[in-house]
């Protein structure tokens, strides 16, 4: 849609939008994201990711928290995280 | 027998018809020609139980129905039931008869989404098809409040021979309403559906310039609405996988408290159908006859029985196989492995221009 289409700016505060959470059900056998009219398993990194986006932290601030927990190299964990928002923010499923 | 696939699955989604009462009249309904009378319907707490055993099954949304929910006074405390009960709650309706208050209070009940059905972008075509003069002026004026109150929006548009030309309009529209997804939904030959097919039918040229157009509008609006749409059955190589598999992923309850594996299953003949007035949602999911008919692949017959698809698209829908063959066993007849696959398209080249037969109670 636009030239940020690969990028998400550090200063960024991922949230989900009203109409979609992320929810545990041992029934279903894990993480879901519920959203209109669709449901998406998480598997469980996607869910640490997603559980990060509260709309307080900075992508900046997430990413490296990520890096440490995950004790990943900061670069590789920006690829990978900015992939997944971009995905699920395409989808409607998250706001940046 | 539950068929080489037995494992028990655990359901997904509820669909709550929670009346057949309706203002509107569309030819292309899919609620059956004989419709539960309001006398019959689940009362508020009836339908706080479902929701609870419903989550306790592990459904995680159920999608309130009908009919017209909002011919339901109780709307508000059978929605917050929902969401207490844990479920994310999606309220499907025409918006006649949900006032800007009510919508408001169902907000603050937890609702979650809301879904409302445009029948054209042109005003006076849409009211023609409802069958309800003002219906469009309506349906504006409550996807507004909703967008107003940040309650998610999708916007339903039924396709068929009388709109279908303007699906580019209705997609623009579903933009202006403030909609974050558009369901470009054909309309699909069941009930009411079925007695208007002729009247309903698209054309070949008209399915195909639809289709392109879907592909041209996801790209120019990547990001910023989704936009759902399948081809529709009478024009499809592949038959669809009706409701994720028979007894696999949802379940259905009507008006009077009837438990179907999908919401045209009473169209099929010799089925026995258990109530929640007698049977907990569990022991209906397990045990009850109906949804036990057609789960796994045990009931399949040849293409079906050893095809590498059975278990994507499980033979397809059991209504139309019904519908179409009469016998509710067949390999969906819009597969081109079926063997009467060809008599699909000679129904869908059978078109006339006559009156609707309006849904009526």
């Amino acid at each position: 849609m636009n030239d940020t289409a690969s990028t998400i700016a550090p200063e960024a505060r991922p949230h989900l939008p009203r109409g979609v959470r992320l929810v545990h059900n041992e029934a279903q056998g894990g993480w879901v994201l519920l959203a209109p009219e669709r449901v998406f398993k998480a598997d469980a990194i996607a869910a640490e990711v997603v559980k990060r986006c509260t709309g307080e932290a900075t992508f900046a601030a997430i990413v490296d928290d990520l890096a440490k927990t995950y004790a990943a190299p900061r670069e590789r964990i920006l690829a990978d995280v900015t992939a997944l928002l971009r995905g699920l923010a395409d989808k409607r499923l998250l706001e940046l | 027998m539950a068929g080489n696939d037995s494992a028990l699955h655990t359901p997904l989604g509820l669909l709550a018809e929670l009346t057949h009462r309706c203002p509107l009249g569309c030819p292309y309904c899919s609620n059956p020609l004989a419709l539960d009378p309001r006398q019959s319907e689940l009362d508020a707490p009836t339908w706080a139980r479902v929701f609870n055993e419903a989550a306790g099954l592990g459904v995680l949304q159920v999608h309130l129905s009908g009919g017209e929910p909002g011919a339901r006074r109780d709307l508000v405390a059978i929605t917050a039931a929902a969401h207490a009960a844990g479920l994310y709650t999606n309220l499907i309706t025409s918006a006649v008869g949900i006032t800007a208050a009510t919508l408001r209070q169902l907000a603050d009940s937890g609702l979650d989404h809301v879904q409302i059905s445009i029948q054209d972008s042109d005003p006076a075509s849409a009211d023609r098809i409802a069958g309800y003069e003002g219906a469009f002026a309506r349906k504006r004026a409550l996807a507004a409040e909703g967008v107003s109150l940040k309650i998610p929006l999708t916007v339903n548009a039924v396709m068929h021979r009388a709109n279908i030309d303007r699906l580019e309009d209705m997609v623009a529209l579903a933009l202006a309403l403030g909609a974050s997804r558009v369901e470009i939904a054909h309309a699909q030959y069941y009930g009411w559906a079925l007695k208007n097919r002729a009247a309903l039918m698209p054309t070949a040229a008209q399915v195909k310039r639809a289709a392109a157009a879907v592909e041209q509008l996801r790209a120019r609006h990547h990001g910023e609405i989704v936009i759902d749409a399948v081809i529709p059955d009478y024009y499809a190589r592949l038959p669809k996988p009706c409701v994720g598999g028979w007894g696999r992923r949802s379940l259905n309850v009507t008006p009077g408290g009837r438990v179907l594996p999908c919401h045209a299953a009473e169209s099929l003949p010799g089925l026995e159908f258990w109530s929640v007035r007698e049977h907990s949602l569990a022991d209906i999911w397990a045990n009850s006859p109906a949804f036990n008919a057609f789960r796994g692949t045990d009931w399949m017959q040849e293409p079906c029985r050893s095809c590498a698809r059975r278990d994507i698209d499980f033979g397809g829908c059991r209504c139309q196989a019904f519908a179409l063959t009469g016998d509710a066993r067949a390999t969906d007849p819009v597969c081109y492995l079926a063997p009467n696959h060809h008599e699909v398209a000679a129904l869908a080249a059978v078109q006339e221009d006559a009156p609707y037969a309006y849904r009526r109670m």
